[in-house]
């Protein structure tokens, strides 16, 4: 341990006050997001901007911006690149409930079908599509409504605040599985909005918690003072001032729930509370119908699990480096 | 200190508060009501009657309510109408209630003897090669679906290879129960084979269900000890010479955990939620299986009595791991 750490530490000295410069740099340069983002190289360098210079170079940052513009691209060309139409089902000769509910790969089908002899190649292809819809709306509705909550309660501080986070307290007490199962047992017919409901609600206190936490730090700051001194309006400066700058974490917080989105999403299916129209097929929901052939033929989960597991990985690892990155602490 | 007891505690009766109130709410918001919930295709004029009697339907709602509030402080949460039929809910969850506790606290023994020793050595090592893929084995913990984990371990460990168990807690019928917690009662009872044979039950379950906590405690245990590395105090501690062991343990250590302590209590949450896929997938019996069984056959009394419990729970081990806190660190208590 010693003579790891003994070469170590000049350098380590060294870098940490030229980061110390870097840091007064950025926030001095950096008192409005939309104001950063338009600061030159030259002067001062923003907060994002300085956070890009850093990410720019990061593998890990790169390596999940690939997997999820590949991600996008796939959803969006799916439908052209497919050998087949995902809800047509060509092999249905080749299924036979007693022997073989599931059919094998052959020429033109390069993994097989489904149990309904659909291609099931072509499905997880084109599930992207309905992946990329259930992750992004329920993390939209989820930062909705959390956006809404937190700001009422960082902005107005006193009794609103005691209320609405009593209220998110409560819904943070129940482990999230069973506040999504528990909203989408709700719904009369379950459906992929019903999935997108119970998984964002989830969300919102997480988002909500998030978001004051950053609004109650901004009600002190200097610029908000300011503003206030100046006769600005209390919504402008909720709107205006307060909230753009209690952002950054709330966006983080966005790219790592588009992973467990599509995550939790799986585990409804899993739990038969997910979408049972499957003319339009979802990898979570794919995987949860495998679970009855899992035995015999296991690779109808483990090609949808696959897909999943490196989607919401390309997420997390963009969300945690951009974590990093935007963190002053963390710039070493 | 006495006061932020009190303080804490009255903010959880607060919560529960709140947490009843919604709880009541849920059940009367649910599709075309509780009875029809209940009943389903079954429902006739006559079967729909006597259920709305035997609830209390038709009275007013706040009567309605404080006959649920006054029942659920008795332990009154009805019978079960699907997972034990004629059972009260209560005592399903006493029944199952020890084999939750017991995967759980396996899962997160596992995370903990794991995530913070690999957290320190991480951060110790900054950008090494050990710091890097136990980072990048963590964001995969993390990706990885808990019940995708969960059957792969099963297919692989126990029925390709058949070395451990395929499902549920034990396989001797006759084992003398005590407390409830296999392992427990088989040392208890000093019958060492029915506690090896419960543990090994326990090995594929508690892994699946560890994975989530072990991302998150070695993600703070990391970051944290950064940070106190970086301390005036533990290169004061350095430069004075004292032993590496006493600097780790007294210094870095003392004061990295305290993050972990709070992000261990955190964890309850994700870990019940996780225990209702890791038991479904090994047929485990515990209340995390019953909640999965109540949700599908919409056993309405005994799904609120476990999701309050489950909540309960949550709130209660974060109780206690802030008034440890407190005890721990004195600058909390004054905040």
């Amino acid at each position: 341990m010693n003579d790891s750490q003994m070469p170590d530490r000049p350098r380590g000295l060294g870098a940490r006050r030229k980061q110390r410069i870097d840091d007064l740099a950025a926030t001095s340069g950096g008192t409005t997001v939309a104001e950063a983002g338009t600061v030159d190289d030259s002067g001062g360098v923003g907060l994002i901007a300085s956070a890009w210079r850093r990410l720019r170079r990061n593998p890990i940052f790169l390596t999940g911006l690939a997997i999820t513009v590949a991600f996008v691209l796939l959803a969006v060309l799916s439908p052209w690149i497919a050998p087949h139409d995902a809800a047509d089902n060509p092999l249905i000769d080749k299924v036979s409930r007693q022997s073989n509910p599931i059919p094998g790969p052959e020429p033109g089908f390069p993994l097989g079908g489904d149990d309904s002899g659909r291609d099931l190649l072509s499905r997880l292809l084109v599930g992207s599509q309905q992946t990329l819809l259930v992750g992004v709306f329920a993390t939209l509705f989820g930062l909705i409504g959390g956006l809404t909550l937190g700001t009422v309660a960082g902005a107005f501080g006193g009794w609103v605040d005691s209320v609405v986070m009593r209220i998110v307290d409560v819904m943070l007490s129940i482990p999230s599985l069973l506040l999504a199962v528990s909203i989408s047992a709700l719904a009369a017919e379950p459906s992929q909005w019903t999935v997108i409901i119970a998984v964002a609600v989830v969300q919102v206190p997480i988002f909500a918690r998030l978001l004051r936490g950053s609004m109650l730090a901004q009600r002190g700051k200097d610029h908000v003072l300011a503003a206030r001194a100046l006769g600005v309006k209390r919504s402008a400066i909720i709107l205006r001032h307060m909230l753009p700058n209690s952002l950054g974490p709330v966006i983080v917080q966005a790219t790592l729930v588009l992973a467990t989105a599509i995550i939790d999403a799986a585990a409804l299916s899993f739990l038969g509370l997910g979408n049972p129209d499957d003319s339009k097929p979802e990898w979570g929901q794919m995987l949860g119908q495998a679970q009855q052939y899992i035995y015999d033929n296991p690779h109808l989960a483990f090609y949808p699990a696959a897909c999943i597991i490196v989607v919401a990985l390309g997420f997390t690892l963009m969300g945690e480096s951009l974590r990093e990155a935007l963190d002053p602490k963390s710039r070493r | 200190m006495l006061k932020f007891i009190i303080r804490r505690l009255l903010q959880l009766v607060v919560v529960l508060f709140v947490l009843s109130i919604l709880l009541f709410a849920w059940l009367r918001a649910l599709p075309g009501g509780v009875v029809s919930a209940m009943l389903g295709e079954r429902a006739t004029p006559e079967s729909r009657a006597r259920l709305t009697e035997a609830f209390g339907l038709n009275e007013p709602l706040p009567v309605q309510y404080w006959r649920f509030l006054t029942r659920a402080l008795q332990g009154d949460f009805g019978v079960s109408t699907g997972v034990q039929p004629g059972k009260t809910a209560t005592s399903i969850l006493i029944e199952r209630f020890p084999a939750t506790v017991e995967l759980s606290v396996v899962a997160l023994l596992l995370a903990v003897v794991v995530a913070i020793p690999l957290g320190y050595l991480a951060a110790k090592k900054r950008a090494s090669f050990l710091d890097n893929s136990s980072i990048v084995v963590s964001l995969i913990g993390v990706a990885v679906p808990v019940f995708f984990l969960a059957f792969l371990l099963k297919y692989v460990f126990a029925i390709k290879l058949g070395w451990l168990p395929v499902s549920g807690r034990s396989s001797i019928p006759d084992a003398t129960q005590v407390t409830g917690f296999f392992v427990l009662d088989g040392l208890l009872t000093r019958e060492w084979d029915a506690a090896w044979d419960a543990l090994k039950h326990l090995v594929l379950p508690g892994i699946a269900l560890a994975s989530i906590p072990f991302a998150m405690i070695f993600r703070i245990t990391r970051a944290s000890v950064l940070e106190v590395l970086d301390e005036d105090f533990v290169r004061t501690a350095q430069a004075k010479g004292l032993s590496h062991r006493v600097v780790r343990g007294r210094h870095i250590m003392r004061n990295a955990l305290l993050p972990v302590i709070t992000a261990v209590g955190l964890q309850v949450g994700a870990l019940l939620a996780g225990a209702v896929l890791t038991e479904t997938v090994f047929n485990f019996g515990g209340i995390g299986e019953a909640l999965k069984f109540a949700f599908t056959l919409r056993d309405y009394p005994v799904l609120q009595l476990l999701v309050f419990v489950a909540a309960l729970t949550y709130v209660l081990v974060n109780l206690l791991v802030d008034i440890l806190y407190a005890v721990v660190d004195p600058r909390v208590r004054t905040r």
